[in-house]
């Protein structure tokens, strides 16, 4: 019993947080590309942050419920509806056994996220639900959801629902800024390819997906070629032989050998995730003190924002 | 130094400790690739799980170590780099100190692996010998005659650098890589052989097919070979390799 897959819409996986401690085995993390996004779904079902949710790409997602279950959709603006009727993201639900929920096709944003209260009850592999597909790991089947699935699920309805007020939600624009630290291989970029890296545009080509976000604009040399292979981190920004900045991020492969200029922060890269071909974005330097403060005093943000309860 | 420490030759790196990301730090042994420096780096890893076990259970999140560096990602909710490095510093100190027990009595296992190479499971293994203007046979020989260390783990799930090739066959990356790689081929790239764990694209050539699974989360350990390990191919015939296990792929028109 669960939540039946009518449509699978363009790439709906299963995610938890994410799959930590196996990168000697060779498994990246996967989990959430939009990790605020995600953990909302999850505090609008009164869940853990970390509980197993379905991360939606494009939209086009729809599910019919076999149980009486709360549920709540967070994340780029696709248009829900419960049995036809339009119903407000960033608010959770009680759905009954029968009904229909369905996602359009996102408007703004990437990427939405529906959580049910409880989670999916998904076996763990490698300590983790987190799907990634390029390792065949993780979900019901290591695969993106196919149509007739049922997606496991106990049902759990919670006394009251919520809402995020929508001044708190946030806002997906077309135009991001990437706090970056400079790192790795920094020194083989020239002062002048620095200034040239930090201060220009670059758009998101039409290479961008859950591996990393391969972007173009103005060319970024560097002194090496390429560099004896080693780990790569979330948000690490690869300079290959094009000259092209490529963003890596969660499906990202764990080692590789291309000369980087920095990485990105999470706060950051969660934004970026929301882009799609044509959106733009800068890269701004930032002190690794003063990323731990972005990051923390975003986490205190984000802990600080109350949800309301509604009807 | 303590007066009492013991002289010893091997080369003694100082390894230098650098930003990679907001929660990830990496630490450098040398500019180089060698066997010596694969040793110190396997050391230091075991060392930092070691640690990870006890006092750095909750701030060290993961490591990912490789051919002469080990990225060190920690835990942005309990701890910050500058604590990080300090235990790091500390921890690669006591490393120096160890260096020569631990090469006496670190035993790195031997992983046998057997390869069926012919020209119907090495699509390349021709291409490389009339490069190298040796023979096929010569090849398959050379591939052999090595006991190859295990620098690094990656690229995908159970993917292992193997190194270091011969130079005699040595072999750059193909100009376009195939869209699709057989699992278990057997393939080399310049100085590095791996064994590809399950298909996948892949650039490397194609001088055979191993049947041993080398990733399967159905029986454990999940990888037959660890980072530090030796590796030694061993021919065998097509009868022996359908025996294994062994399955040999569609080869024309998936391989090209």
């Amino acid at each position: 019993m669960g939540l039946l897959v009518k449509h699978s819409g363009m790439l709906s996986l299963i995610q938890d947080a994410g799959r930590f401690g196996s990168f000697n085995l060779g498994l990246t993390n996967g989990g959430p590309i939009d990790l605020a996004a995600f953990q909302w779904a999850n505090r609008l079902c009164a869940n853990e942050l970390n509980a197993t949710a379905i991360e939606i790409s494009i939209g086009g997602l729809a599910l019919t419920a076999q149980l009486d279950i709360t549920l709540a959709v967070t994340g780029a603006d696709m248009l829900l509806t419960i049995n036809g009727h339009q119903k407000e993201l960033w608010r959770s639900y009680h759905v009954k056994a029968g009904d229909t929920i369905e996602l359009g096709f996102a408007t703004q944003g990437v990427r939405s996220y529906l959580a049910v209260a409880g989670g999916f009850a998904i076996q763990e592999s490698f300590g983790s639900t987190a799907t990634v597909c390029r390792e065949k790991v993780g979900g019901l089947t290591g695969e993106k959801l196919k149509a007739g699935e049922i997606l496991p699920c106990i049902s759990q309805v919670r006394k009251q629902n919520l809402v995020l007020t929508e001044s708190l939600r946030p806002n997906y624009s077309n135009d991001v800024v990437l706090h970056t630290v400079p790192s790795y291989q920094q020194q083989h970029f020239s002062s002048h390819q620095q200034r040239l890296f930090f201060s220009s545009e670059y758009t998101v080509s039409k290479s961008f997906d859950r591996m990393g976000y391969r972007l173009s604009g103005k060319k970024i040399s560097c002194d090496i070629d390429g560099i004896i292979s080693e780990g790569i981190c979330h948000g690490a920004v690869q300079i290959p032989a094009d000259g092209q900045p490529i963003v890596l991020i969660n499906d990202r492969q764990t080692i590789g050998g291309y000369p980087k200029i920095g990485a990105v922060s999470s706060v950051d890269t969660a934004k970026l995730g929301q882009l799609k071909q044509g959106d733009k974005v800068h890269f701004e330097p930032i002190s690794m003190e003063k990323a731990h403060n972005y990051f923390h005093l975003n986490l205190s943000l984000f802990n600080r924002k109350k949800l309301d309860v509604c009807s | 130094m303590s007066k009492d420490a013991p002289f010893h030759k091997v080369a003694i790196y100082k390894p230098s400790i650098h930003i990679a990301g907001e929660n990830a730090l990496i630490i450098y042994f040398a500019e180089q690739v060698s066997s010596e420096v694969s040793a110190k780096v396997q050391q230091a890893e075991q060392l930092i799980r070691q640690a990870m076990k006890d006092d750095l259970a909750v701030d060290i999140i993961d490591l990912v170590p490789s051919y002469a560096s080990i990225m060190v990602v920690f835990n942005l909710l309990t701890t910050d780099h500058h604590q990080i490095r300090r235990k790091l510093r500390l921890l690669l100190h006591s490393l120096d100190d160890k260096s020569q027990e631990y090469s006496h009595n670190n035993k790195s296992s031997v992983v046998e692996l057997p390869v069926y190479y012919s020209a119907e499971s090495g699509p390349d293994l021709a291409v490389i010998a009339k490069q190298k203007k040796l023979t096929v046979e010569q090849v398959i020989e050379i591939h052999q005659s090595i006991e190859y260390r295990v620098y690094a783990i990656g690229f995908s799930p159970g993917f292992a650098y193997l190194g270091e090739v011969d130079e005699r066959i040595a072999t750059p990356r193909l100009s376009s890589p195939r869209l699709k790689v057989p699992k278990g081929a057997v393939a080399i790239a310049d100085k590095q052989t791996a064994v590809y764990p399950n298909v996948s694209p892949g650039g490397w050539n194609i001088i055979g097919l191993c049947p041993v699974d080398m990733f399967d989360v159905s029986v454990t350990p999940i990888m037959p070979v660890n980072v530090g390990d030796k590796v030694k191919f061993k021919a065998i015939t097509k009868s022996e390799f359908l025996v294994l296990g062994g399955e040999l792929p569609e080869m024309s028109g998936t391989l090209k």
